[in-house]
């Protein structure tokens, strides 16, 4: 096991600094100038050259790399060609609304997906199985910010019961006011991610149901309960995790959609301003965090799984 | 046998609903602490005398500073957030248009149009508690004009040959021309500590309030300070709450997140405040024009005829009315109604098929012709561009629009001036003088025009100013040097509940020291 966990730390390391490369170089491939975020409509030529100097798109691409390289190894990710603003810190507040988001939501969605699924899948042949097998379909199928705008409609405009968007100035000093705050925008990213979980659950349910091991379980004298818990969960939890993990890293970013509808300053705020203002050292710093966090959370579900399947742990010690 | 799991699960399922659902804090909404501010519509009583003017004024934009310096790039978010309100400058720009002295008491110029001595206010401190002297102001207007700056208004300046500070409260600038806009150009000019450093991420001004916390994204807000050398502001608090959607601006300024909204750029929210009774919608005196800018410079646009066949074939009064319903205005020329040379120019080329199709044959195009149309793509160019392009169908040109960023716009439009057409919209008042610069983007180079404008700046009055102008303003109309589409509508919607807030918005500012809140 320890052996393992050394090789895929080091893969882990090598993809990002692979990836790290990669958008250094693709960022600098795209046509834009991060100079004129800086200008204005009466621009002279030498408030253009000056913007330019100023963010150091003149230097040679060798020496903003070795620049960015050594930064990113002390984990100093420099500033922000527009707001001069250190980007290290800028994130840390970002990540302080985005990952309560994304966890909050994940864990929702975790929690109504099992039920969603198993009920789906365990109940298909009533109608209320069936009734959330289509439930489960739809929210695949609305965008997400449809779902927002929704209930932000019900339940701030109508019925006054949540905000209709921002962050409290004061963040988590105030617990109750941030989750209040966060209330609907974690619902909305819950119901659309449950409604894809939903369906791998039911899938992977639908599976053990349908198994021998199950089957003979049941056979030697187990209740269905004890059946499921015992083999079941096993089984079936190991398609569930990749897709865990997976649905978690896309939702780190994809929030970008939700915190425009309501207004909160997270990471994909944050990423979608920089990009449109070619800011590279803020664009590079929230992509290696966000990198780093996906490459992670992959790392966790691979052991996680290695954890809950046995075949894997000794066809790895056998080869 | 089967139930405990599934009551299990549903009970963990309802348990977690429950606990996101709910909350340890009250149903009302807030943005930001300790204001009084209840929800409106339950009716609440009304707070005394001294609650109002401890009010916390939320205030929701979709302007965000890119940074703090308006000569390093802030951007218009900066000027709404501290014009006025953290930072002041020699004289100031009411929301009347009237400019005023306001850290200078008073100057002199001399007969030659070419010293002007001012003299400072006495008893002025920065927040950091430094006196103001004359060499922060000599100190500010060079960084304006400095080689590094971005200020917007450094090309107003050209005409400065020498600042001096002979004294502590008197200020000496020499001109190499009579520029007769240089007090309004002062206007624009921030005095700052020539101390203060990192100017981008703080602030060291002499404005009634002082930068408290800036989140990124989040909100700007500023606190009244007591060591005013003024009247102090009226209010306590002002949280400036940046949005990038207009649509979540507008549920923020319904659910009374915030009091008012700065400027309100869709016109399809208006219609959940107009006749609301909780909201005032206050349509002020705008100065952003819709501009359809021809490439001056190149076929077929460098004809004159062209121009106004082009600007004849659109029915500008239509695409207004699809735009803003009866809000904004026509104009026909490049001066909004506010600046002192206006005149109504829309008769000049008026919306006229059959006189487009003519201008046409004229011009040696009796078939029409095709151009590409550079669109930025966020709105309303787009829907400009699709109205353009249909009606200039009926007279037989062909529009291809090619949809750019706004950074792309900047880099091949604006720099390269490697384009035929484009839309933008231009936000300044008094700009009508860049007709007179061959080398701005649109290339128009009317030698005459040229001339009248830097006689216009040099001239000895006001009134010599203006009939110089107005020569300039019916000239770029009868060339059609642009096709001026319409001039945006200035809405501020805000509370009933508060008022003493601006509505003219002149130049993105926004001073909030006379917001009182109920």
């Amino acid at each position: 096991m320890a052996q393992y966990l050394l090789r895929r730390t080091a893969i882990l390391l090598v993809s990002l600094l692979i990836a790290m490369l990669g958008i250094f170089v693709l960022l600098r491939a795209l046509p834009g100038d991060p100079a004129n975020a800086l200008l204005s409509i009466q621009a002279t030529p030498e408030q253009i050259a000056a913007a330019r100097a100023q963010v150091g798109a003149d230097l040679p691409v060798l020496e903003q790399f070795v620049g960015w390289f050594r930064g990113m190894v002390t984990l100093d990710l420099g500033s922000s060609f527009i707001s001069t603003l250190p980007v290290a810190p800028e994130i840390g507040s970002r990540l302080a609304v985005t990952i309560p988001l994304t966890f909050l939501a994940f864990g929702l969605a975790f929690a109504m997906s099992l039920v969603i699924g198993f009920v789906a899948a365990y109940r298909a042949d009533r109608w209320y199985g069936a009734a959330l097998s289509a439930f489960s379909q739809l929210f695949i199928a609305v965008p997400a910010f449809w779902v927002g705008i929704l209930l932000v409609g019900i339940f701030s405009l109508r019925f006054r019961v949540f905000p209709a968007g921002g962050f409290p100035r004061e963040g988590w000093s105030d617990p109750g006011a941030a989750l209040t705050h966060l209330a609907l925008p974690v619902l909305t990213v819950a119901l659309v991610m449950a409604g894809s979980l939903s369906r791998y659950v039911r899938s992977a349910t639908l599976d053990v149901l349908g198994s021998d091991y199950l089957r003979n379980a049941r056979a030697m004298g187990s209740t269905m309960g004890t059946a499921m818990l015992r083999h079941g969960l096993r089984n079936g939890a190991i398609p569930v995790i990749s897709i865990l993990g997976i649905e978690l890293a896309t939702a780190f970013l994809g929030a970008v959609v939700i915190e425009a509808v309501f207004a909160l300053p997270g990471l994909g705020s944050m990423l979608l301003k920089a990009i449109a203002q070619h800011d590279y050292p803020n664009i590079q710093g929230i992509l290696f965090v966000s990198t780093l966090a996906v490459l992670i959370v992959g790392f966790i579900a691979d052991v996680v799984q290695r954890l809950v399947d046995p075949r894997l742990r000794h066809r790895a010690r056998a080869s | 046998m089967k139930k405990p799991v599934v009551v299990l699960l549903a009970s963990a399922l309802a348990t977690a609903v429950v606990l996101s659902g709910c909350s340890s804090g009250t149903a009302s909404p807030t943005v930001g602490t300790g204001s009084t501010a209840q929800p409106q519509q339950t009716g609440s009583t009304a707070p005394t005398q001294d609650a109002s003017s401890d009010a916390t004024i939320q205030i929701g934009s979709l302007y965000e500073p890119q940074n703090l310096d308006n000569t390093a790039g802030g951007g218009q978010g900066v000027t709404e957030a501290f014009d006025g309100n953290v930072y002041q400058g020699l004289y100031q720009l009411t929301d009347a248009g009237k400019v005023e002295p306001l850290l200078a008491d008073s100057y002199t110029v001399s007969a030659d149009g070419l010293t002007y001595t001012f003299k400072l206010k006495q008893g002025v401190t920065f927040h950091s508690g430094k006196a103001l002297t004359s060499d922060d102001v000599k100190a500010s207007i060079e960084r304006v004009v400095s080689p590094a700056s971005q200020s917007a208004r450094k090309s107003s300046f050209e005409a400065i040959a020498g600042i001096t500070a002979p004294a502590p409260d008197t200020v000496v600038v020499t001109l190499a021309s009579r520029s007769i806009s240089f007090i309004y150009n002062l206007a624009y000019v921030w005095i700052s500590n020539k101390d203060a450093t990192n100017l981008t991420t703080s602030e060291d001004g002499t404005g009634p309030y002082v930068l408290d916390k800036w989140t990124r994204g989040s909100s700007l807000s500023l606190s009244r300070w007591s060591g005013y050398w003024g009247t102090p502001a009226a209010n306590k608090e002002v949280v400036f709450n940046y949005f990038t959607d207009a649509t979540a601006l507008s549920n923020a300024l319904l659910t009374n997140a915030v009091d008012i909204v700065t400027n309100v750029q869709s016109p399809d929210s208006l219609s959940q405040f107009e006749g609301n009774p909780n909201y005032v919608v206050n349509n002020g005196a705008s100065t952003t024009k819709e501009l359809l800018v021809f490439n001056d410079r190149v076929a077929p646009f460098d004809k004159v005829d062209v121009r106004r066949a082009v600007y004849s074939a659109i029915d500008r009064a239509k695409l207004l009315n699809a735009i803003w319903g009866d809000k904004g205005t026509l104009i026909g020329s490049m001066v909004p109604p506010t600046d002192p040379w206006y005149e109504d120019l829309t008769g000049v080329n008026p919306y006229d098929p059959a006189l487009s199709k003519q201008l046409l044959t004229a011009a040696g195009y009796p078939a029409g012709f095709a151009f590409t149309l550079d669109t930025p793509t966020y709105d309303p160019h787009p829907v400009v561009a699709e109205f353009v392009k249909s009606e200039l169908a009926k007279v037989g040109v062909t529009v291809k629009i090619n949809s750019i960023t706004a950074d792309e716009w900047y880099t091949k439009v604006f720099q390269k001036h490697d384009y035929v057409a484009t839309l933008q919209e231009h936000v300044n008042d008094r700009d009508v003088v860049w007709y007179g610069d061959p080398k701005f983007y649109w290339g128009y180079n009317n030698p005459q025009v040229t001339a009248w404008i830097a006689e216009a700046e040099s001239a000895a009055t006001v009134d010599a100013q203006t009939a110089k102008l107005k020569l300039v303003n019916e000239q770029i109309a009868k060339d059609a040097a642009s096709a001026w589409l319409y001039l945006y509508p200035q809405l501020v919607v805000a509370s009933v509940n508060v008022s003493g807030y601006p509505i003219n918005g002149l130049n993105s500012q926004f001073p909030a020291y006379n917001i009182v809140k109920k």
